[in-house]
Order: structure tokens, then C-alpha cells, then sequence
């Protein structure tokens, strides 16, 4: 039965959608983390999705292809107490941005329960199609 | 005498195929909605159904097809349509519907891209509110086949047992 590969399909973009936010979690936690003492601070992470082909030409899937590290400059605060500070004062921490961290934690849920939606009906339609005659 | 009985579950079963084949390929679009360069996709039901039959009139495309539907996707190669009716060259021959259809694996030919909406930064063309709602008047078009295949099997039933 063709629909079958609907679960195929849906379960890898639940599991890559997760991932995603998996990843929003980890650049939200880090995101006021103060550089070490080599001076490299938590730089925010992206994941980057890329289409699989499942079986046939009609159902292609999605995977994470790869987390890419933003390139963005880290962000200088000036705070010449903090025990982290550099000899300019300065204290070096992450380059996340919470704003966007929170839009894609929402896109990223969103897209989650669409999915789980489309599973769910497609599983309503086999049950029905295994009931059928009866 | 059976194939006369089993006629309306045949022409049904066939729509139940494409309905499931479409479904999919709208799955497939719903799970693609983050992917960046992905172009949405859709079955025109009309010329799916057509070659399902056998009947080669896939032309007329303005009986009210939502869709705009832009080229198909697949290269000349692998995607030629090539009708698995049979040729009748004598008024004596038994009009004969080949049961391999276009279904299946090999419905290349019918998969097109959706003409895209909005325009996005990433070239992904899947408009999300569309979809939905593709996929849920898919399925509950696939549910109406269910229920006639599922209604004249009843008929042909209690036609046999006479009760």
C-alpha cells in the first residue's frame, strides 16, 4: 500500500524538525555563556535541511544535512568587574540572537504538529481502507 | 458477467490509487516546508484519472481545475507518456482496458509543479495554508471513494445472497 510511506515521509521531518529545536535549545541555554579564557564564546548553531528521495518519485523526506555555526561577530560587553574580562574591560559572549531563536522555535513546532497531523490522518485513512466491506 | 459487476469498484478503486498517491505527495510537501530550494509539487487529478482509464483526452485543462499547473518535472527521458490502451483496428475487436494503467511507481507523468504563490527568500514555493488544505480535501475525498466502493460492494452482496 503506497500511503504507507506517508509515515516514512512524516517521521523524517518530525525527526528533523526536532533536531532543529534541539538546536534552538542549546543556542537559547547558551545564550548569555561568556567566552572561556582562549576567547572563543558559544557562536550559535543552524541546522540546514536537504530533501531525501524515499522509494519513488512522489515521496521525498527531509534530513538535517548539516549544523552550521553562525559567522556572526561575538558580542563585547563592557564590564571591566566581571572576572572574564579582557584587559580592555571588555567580556566576550555568544552571538545568539534570543529573538530569532524564539521565531524559529516556533517555526520549528509548528511544523512539528503539521506533521504529526498528516500522520495521523493518514493513518485514520489506512484504518478505514483496512475496514473496508465490512 | 463479473467484470459488468465489478465495473463501479473498478473505476473507484482506480480514484482511490491516485487519491492515495496524491496524498503522498502532499505529505512529501508538508515535511518539505523548512527545506530551502524545494519546489512543491501536486498531482492534476483530472489527467491522472484520465490515463488511469485508458482515455487519452487529457487536453481540456479548464474544467474547473483550481490549479495552475505549471510543466512536469520529470525529464523526456523516463517520464514519456506512452497509453497502455489498446489499438482497436476492426469494428469486431472486444474493447480491451489494459490493466497496467499509469499507476503505481510510474505515475511520473502526472507529478507537476504547483505554481508558486508567494515568493520566498530560500526558492521553497510551499505555501503551507495550501497545502492543508489539498491534504484535507484529499483525504476526505479518498473517504467518499471508501464509502462508494464500500456501498456498491454491499449492493452487489445482497444482490447475490437475494435476502
Amino acid at each position: 500500500m503506497s500511503m504507507f510511506s506517508i509515515f516514512n515521509v512524516s517521521g523524517s521531518a518530525i525527526s528533523a524538525q526536532s533536531q532543529r529545536l534541539n538546536v534552538v535549545a542549546s543556542n537559547l541555554a547558551n545564550a548569555d555563556a561568556v567566552a572561556g579564557p582562549d576567547g572563543q564564546g558559544y557562536k550559535s548553531r543552524q541546522v540546514v535541511f536537504q530533501t531525501v528521495p524515499m522509494g519513488s518519485e512522489a515521496s521525498s523526506g527531509v534530513k538535517v544535512s548539516s549544523i552550521q555555526e553562525s559567522q556572526e561577530p561575538l558580542k563585547r560587553v563592557l564590564n571591566p568587574s566581571h572576572p572574564s574580562a579582557d584587559a580592555d574591560g571588555y567580556v566576550t559572549e555568544s552571538n545568539v540572537n534570543p529573538v530569532e531563536e524564539m521565531v524559529n522555535m516556533i517555526s520549528a513546532s509548528r511544523s512539528y504538529q503539521n506533521n504529526v497531523e498528516v500522520m495521523n490522518t493518514a493513518k485514520t485513512l489506512l484504518l478505514k481502507t483496512l475496514q473496508l466491506g465490512q | 458477467m463479473f467484470a459488468n459487476l465489478t465495473n463501479a469498484l473498478d473505476f473507484q478503486g482506480k480514484a482511490l490509487t491516485i487519491r492515495a498517491d496524491r496524498q503522498r505527495v502532499l505529505a512529501s510537501n508538508i515535511a518539505n516546508a523548512d527545506t530551502p530550494g524545494y519546489a512543491s509539487r501536486d498531482i492534476n487529478f483530472k489527467d491522472a484519472m484520465a490515463s488511469a482509464l485508458g482515455s487519452n483526452s487529457s487536453t481540456g485543462s479548464s474544467l474547473g481545475n483550481k490549479l495552475t499547473l505549471a510543466q512536469p518535472q520529470t525529464d523526456n527521458v523516463s517520464g514519456s507518456f506512452v497509453s497502455t490502451a489498446l489499438a482497436a483496428t476492426h469494428p469486431n475487436h472486444i474493447p480491451l482496458q489494459s490493466t497496467l494503467g499509469t499507476l503505481g511507481n510510474n505515475n511520473a507523468e502526472e507529478l507537476q509543479y504547483t505554481t508558486p504563490s508567494q515568493p520566498a527568500m530560500d526558492n521553497n514555493t510551499v505555501d503551507m495554508d495550501q497545502e492543508r488544505a489539498n491534504f484535507v480535501d484529499n483525504s476526505v475525498r479518498y473517504e467518499a471513494a471508501l464509502t462508494f466502493i464500500n456501498g456498491s460492494s454491499k449492493t452487489i452482496l445482497s444482490a447475490i445472497q437475494g435476502q
